[in-house]
């Protein structure tokens, strides 16, 4: 079972996450875009971050990538990638490690290849950057053979054309095809479907599932889309003004949520598979300001159960409480949580 | 002048409507080549305060239609009906006297609002270019139109950037609702929305038009939104409309294979259901619309094509292009319409 909750010292975990913090110094102040993340990842498994914008799951991402690097953004806490801190490492560790171990699929293929190079000296590139000594020719016929292997249709004349030439659903599968040529053991998607059409997004993803089983690599998946995490994900973490409030198995996620905002979200989206309401749930008001966030509880003035007299929701910051390998960071204690679920939030048919 | 009706039920109708961009062809000469054909054929009734889905993928014209149907974009073909009197190709006055009771909601609050002016001087446009001053004064009138949205009227003076997505989204509502106007169309208006923002302008759409007697159509990609909102869903592809019938029989008994497919392809947010789930997949992309395939558009992706029929009913498929036919309250243009022999939801 995946541990959400990490002992003291060393994880045996491909990725281990403690106590991550990103912070931007900007004009109107420091925005806290991650405010003390951990987490743990295996090989093999997936996880599905979910948020909305500015609650820092790109921010997440980027950070493990080490694209923060030369910027004025402050990242603490530690990455353990396989055992070794990613935020120690020199400049040049990293750079040998990123896109050989640790590869990214972004959301916009058409700014992330670019429009001068056709795709298949992209890749090619990516390729050889950590295979030196492979010939030319060898390098090209291993990523046809990886373009074959994203489905991409007639891959030998596909190589030589540009970006502009792939629809948007091939493009995706070219960044995918760039991102796994050299079988990374973590694959990073930051919303990797969400430029796309729903019957291509299902194409993509069932790709995504079908070659991480394939490779045994550990998937991140970024998104807002709670059908997609329900589709891919087998460890969930809800993220809300640049912290964790509540991580699980799909499962718990699902049918057995306890944060306040999961619940916000799992009722204000319109359901396809369920009887259709009348009115929608929305979550009130607005996400938090990074810069100067709520005091106590972020999610506080949002929040349809806080307590403030009794349970402190406006000034206490609270912790993560866990109870079954089920970490929730809200005041309000886990029997009366648990209850609300089973009372207001459940539905028959979950 | 033409006789209105003002009683009918249909409160546009819309006939054979194309709209086909003209394309050129690249090298030193240009010359004009195959049009994009954007909207191809489409024909369809709005009534009286329902609300008409438009849904379909990206490139299936389904924003087009909806731009063409207010005069927006200028038909290549076709005729507009607007309470039963020709709107089709009006300009000048007569398209702006219909501008005051057809409006448009746009997809970005970010680029459908001037940066430079003030939230005052926006939702106040429509009644500057109409010549017309509301009673207790254009500024009172606005700032009740803010509150009637959900924002606060003290932000009169503010400029765009200093809202949220959700917050310039209704501040769009509110400018397309100003006129007090009959009709809406809605594109793609929380497809830029986190969720729980979505929820909220949903909500104020549904408010607005029950207390001010709108219909509207609204276009969008999800299909979980346009359940939601829709009385009745047209699904496009390729600039025509593939099946077009009740909400909940489209979405309970899909006909047509694209529909079946596009249904199926929606994930699910409940995994134990999304793990048992046998999903049509689609193979391929959209096509291009300046060389639709032959017969039916839908043919080079269409599952039922590919796996159930024989070669005889292919060869249908492949040449003839398939009529809207009524089946039950479904219109369908498939040679082959029938219910999913998967479970498609």
């Amino acid at each position: 079972m995946s541990t959400w909750v990490p002992t003291e010292g060393t994880s045996e975990a491909l990725l281990s996450v403690r106590d991550l913090k990103v912070t931007f110094p900007t004009e109107d102040g420091l925005v806290k875009a991650v405010d003390g993340l951990t987490f743990d990842l295996n090989a093999g498994e997936t996880l599905g971050i979910v948020g909305e914008s500015g609650s820092g799951k790109s921010v997440t991402s980027q950070a493990i990538m080490g694209l923060h690097r030369g910027t004025r953004a402050k990242v603490e806490g530690s990455i353990g990638f396989e055992g070794r801190d990613l935020l120690k490492l020199e400049d040049e560790e990293l750079r040998v490690m990123r896109g050989r171990d640790i590869a990214m699929i972004f959301q916009d293929p058409l700014s992330a290849l670019h429009p001068y190079y056709t795709v298949g000296n992209q890749i090619v590139e990516a390729y050889k950057i950590h295979h030196g000594k492979t010939s030319k020719s060898a390098a090209r016929a291993h990523v046809i053979d990886m373009l074959e292997r994203v489905g991409i249709p007639n891959p030998q004349k596909r190589i030589d054309q540009y970006p502009h030439e792939f629809s948007g659903g091939m493009r995706q599968r070219a960044m995918i095809a760039m991102a796994l040529v050299n079988n990374p053991r973590l694959v990073i998607a930051d919303e990797p479907t969400t430029a796309l059409d729903v019957t291509v997004q299902a194409q993509i993803l069932d790709l995504l599932m079908d070659l991480q089983k394939e490779m045994n690599s550990a998937i991140i998946i970024i998104t807002h889309d709670l059908g997609v995490v329900a589709e891919m994900a087998d460890k969930i973490m809800v993220m809300y003004g640049g912290k964790a409030v509540e991580g699980g198995t799909a499962d718990q996620t699902f049918y057995s949520a306890e944060h306040p905002y999961t619940w916000g979200l799992l009722q204000s989206m319109p359901r396809i598979d369920r009887e259709r309401l009348e009115r929608l749930q929305p979550i009130p008001g607005n996400p938090p300001s990074l810069i100067s966030p709520p005091s106590g509880c972020a999610f506080h003035p949002r929040c349809a159960y806080r307590d403030d007299e009794n349970l402190g929701c406006s000034t206490i910051v609270p912790e993560f409480d866990v109870q079954d390998w089920h970490p929730v960071r809200c005041l309000i204690p886990a029997p009366k949580r648990k209850a609300i679920f089973d009372t207001e939030i459940r539905t028959p048919s979950s | 002048m033409t006789t209105t009706h003002p009683e009918s039920d249909v409160i546009l109708e819309v006939k054979d409507l194309q709209k086909h961009f003209p394309t050129r062809t690249s090298g030193i000469i240009r010359r004009a080549s195959d049009p994009v054909k954007a909207v191809d054929g489409i024909s369809f009734t709005v009534r009286r305060g329902e609300t008409l889905g438009l849904v379909g993928e990206s490139g299936c014209g389904k924003s087009t239609a909806g731009r063409t149907m207010l005069q927006l974009l200028e038909p290549t073909g076709g005729s507009i009906h607007y309470n039963g009197r020709d709107i089709t190709g009006a300009h000048g006055n007569d398209l702006r006297k219909l501008r005051t009771e057809m409006q448009m909601v746009f997809q970005d609050p970010y680029g459908s609002l001037n940066p430079r002016q003030t939230i005052g001087t926006i939702v106040a446009a429509p009644f500057d270019i109409q010549g017309i001053t509301p009673k207790g004064g254009v500024k009172a009138e606005v700032q009740s139109l803010m509150e009637r949205v959900g924002l606060n009227p003290e932000h009169y003076n503010r400029y765009p950037h200093e809202f949220s997505g959700g917050q310039r989204q209704r501040i769009g509502i509110a400018r397309a609702v100003a006129l007090r106007p009959k009709l809406i169309v809605c594109d793609e208006p929380v497809s830029a929305l986190d969720v729980s923002i979505q929820a909220q302008v949903v909500n104020l759409l549904e408010d607005l038009q029950a207390e001010y007697d709108l219909t509207y159509v609204f276009v969008a990609h999800d299909l979980s939104v346009i359940r939601h909102i829709s009385d009745r869903v047209a699904v496009m592809y390729l600039g025509k409309f593939m099946e077009v019938a009740d909400r909940d029989e489209l979405y309970s008994n899909p006909l047509h294979p694209y529909t079946q497919a596009l249904l199926s392809a929606v994930p699910i947010p409940d995994p134990r259901k999304e793990n048992k789930r046998e999903r049509i997949l689609l193979k391929g992309d959209l096509p291009s619309p300046i060389n639709p395939p032959s017969g039916c558009v839908f043919h080079t992706r269409c599952p039922r094509f590919r796996e159930e029929l024989s070669d005889t009913e292919r060869k249908r498929c492949t040449t003839e292009i398939p009529l809207v036919q009524k089946i039950g309250d479904h219109e369908v243009a498939c040679h082959f319409a029938g219910p999913s022999k998967v479970e498609v939801l």
